[in-house]
């Protein structure tokens, strides 16, 4: 009896001293988190103002409802907050007034070319932007030199059997890619009015024109 | 050009696809015996010039002052060198702040030397076909004196845990008119940017890899880039301002970058495409 009480006892005191060490571990290991206050602070003073006037960079330094989200969720948003997003960026979507989505692909394969535009060294502006469409995708069969961050696009408009429906999608898709995938890595390139309309018109071209080389 | 018109013909005989990828594993292939190359002859390297650069900086009497930077303290006493870059960043109890390497010399060159903080940080990056400037040449000296070392930064003080969880919030954040963060191309293994290779920064085997090989000589701008100036390079890239020097945010990011490196080989200056 006497053997059983002291061994008890000795696990007990075993058992107590492990939750202790167990507890000190956990809080030497418990992840420091900084405040979204301090953050912000540290972006405005490392990031001063530059080159262009601050009206135009200040906003840059902010994420907006939808990229707070993303950021915070590693960019895999629950489905409330997927569907949130979707409808959010939806509505922020403007559509071509003639309802004509399709502009020149031949202008387009210079906008997928082009990095052009928004850095700090492109101030003043010398060329239009550019949506550097290849950076992250394959496009066509002649350029070899593509990213991988984004699918192929190769026979884009061919695969979806140059659908008019899929035109509209198209639009969407470069417009505000949140709209179709929310938290996608992909630009909002209609929303964020890096691409005018009428660029984002010639993309849809360069994707889904029979004739366009992304379809031979 | 003529080699591209090559390879245009040959995509319209043949599948591209299979072609385009063939070409870009010969390309990657051929970079890679040049760096082999430059590693089996380690004097080879370009970037060793700006280290030598470095050195005599660090000990020429410089500044207002007139003094050599021999009494800088890069965190394991004033004047040691030796494996001083391994162990940053760090926190320094006399500045009262989280520092990295080139963070460090700043300090040092405005506290012990006498310059301006304002005439350093004014500046502080060579454009592409000129040398590093004088920091970035120390600190490609420094760098270099831990070569064949391991990332062993602490980062263990609150100060220093508080940089490395802001450094991952930084890391993470999404901003300005492309939405970018550093994950949008430094999240995931195997991804490139057009043909070029994207670091997995976020994770330890990609940070392992090629954090220790910065400051690095890049052979498409022929000079030394330090990793604040790298950090300046992403931030254009995102379409967001270029990042002062010395900065809490550089500083952060530096840190958080450095904790996931945690155990990768130094092998400074590396050798960039």
């Amino acid at each position: 009896m006497k053997i059983i009480t002291i061994a008890a006892a000795a696990l007990l005191a075993f058992g107590t001293g492990s939750a202790i060490a167990q507890q000190k571990k956990a809080k030497a290991e418990k992840k420091v988190t900084v405040s979204a206050a301090k953050v912000d602070a540290v972006i405005k003073a490392g990031l001063p103002a530059f080159p262009a006037p601050p009206e135009e960079w200040q906003p840059r330094l902010t994420p907006d409802d939808t990229m707070k989200v993303c950021a915070a969720t590693h960019n895999s948003p629950p489905k409330a907050q997927f569907q949130a997003i979707e409808k959010a960026e939806k509505a922020k979507i403007q559509y071509p007034a003639d309802n004509n989505y399709m502009g020149d692909w031949k202008k387009g394969e210079r906008i997928a070319q082009s990095g052009y535009g928004l850095r700090f060294t492109d101030y003043p502006a010398r060329n239009p932007n550019g949506g550097n469409c290849y950076a992250c995708h394959q496009l066509t069969q002649a350029e070899v030199s593509y990213g991988t961050i984004g699918p192929s696009l190769l026979g884009y408009g061919k695969l979806r059997d140059f659908k008019d429906s899929e035109v509209k999608a198209a639009y969407e898709k470069i417009y505000d890619s949140h709209a179709s995938f929310p938290c996608s890595l992909m630009p909002r390139f209609g929303t964020n009015k890096v691409l005018s309309m009428d660029q984002i018109k010639d993309l849809v071209a360069l994707l889904m024109a029979k004739d366009s080389p992304v379809n031979k | 050009m003529k080699m591209r018109t090559a390879v245009l013909a040959a995509c319209l005989a043949l599948a591209c696809p299979a072609l385009a990828v063939a070409q870009d594993s010969d390309t990657e292939k051929a970079i890679e015996k040049y760096r082999q190359m430059m590693k089996e002859d380690p004097w080879s390297n370009p970037g060793l010039l700006d280290a030598d650069r470095g050195e005599a900086l660090w000990k020429t009497p410089r500044g207002p002052n007139k003094v050599s930077l021999e009494t800088c303290d890069l965190g394991k006493g004033p004047g040691k060198v030796d494996g001083a870059f391994a162990e940053l960043p760090r926190y320094f109890a006399d500045a009262g702040k989280v520092m990295d390497l080139e963070t460090r010399l700043l300090w040092c060159q405005e506290k012990i030397q006498g310059f301006q903080h304002a005439d350093l940080i004014k500046n502080p990056h060579p454009g592409g076909g000129q040398p590093v400037k004088d920091t970035g040449a120390i600190a490609t000296w420094v760098a270099n004196k831990s070569s064949g070392m391991k990332f062993s930064a602490k980062l263990d003080k609150p100060q220093e845990k508080e940089m490395v969880a802001l450094g991952e919030a930084l890391f993470n954040r999404r901003s300005g008119p492309f939405d970018f963060a550093c994950t949008t191309c430094h999240a995931e293994a195997g991804k490139r940017i057009r043909l070029q290779p994207l670091a997995h920064l976020a994770a330890p085997a990609g940070a392992k890899a090629v954090m220790g090989e910065w400051p690095a000589y890049r052979v498409s701008s022929t000079n030394v880039m330090t990793m604040q100036h790298r950090l300046v390079d992403c931030y254009w890239q995102m379409r967001l301002p270029a990042p002062e020097m010395g900065s809490e945010l550089t500083v952060a990011l530096i840190s958080y970058l450095t904790k996931n490196a945690e155990g990768g080989e130094i092998a400074a200056p590396g050798l960039k495409r």
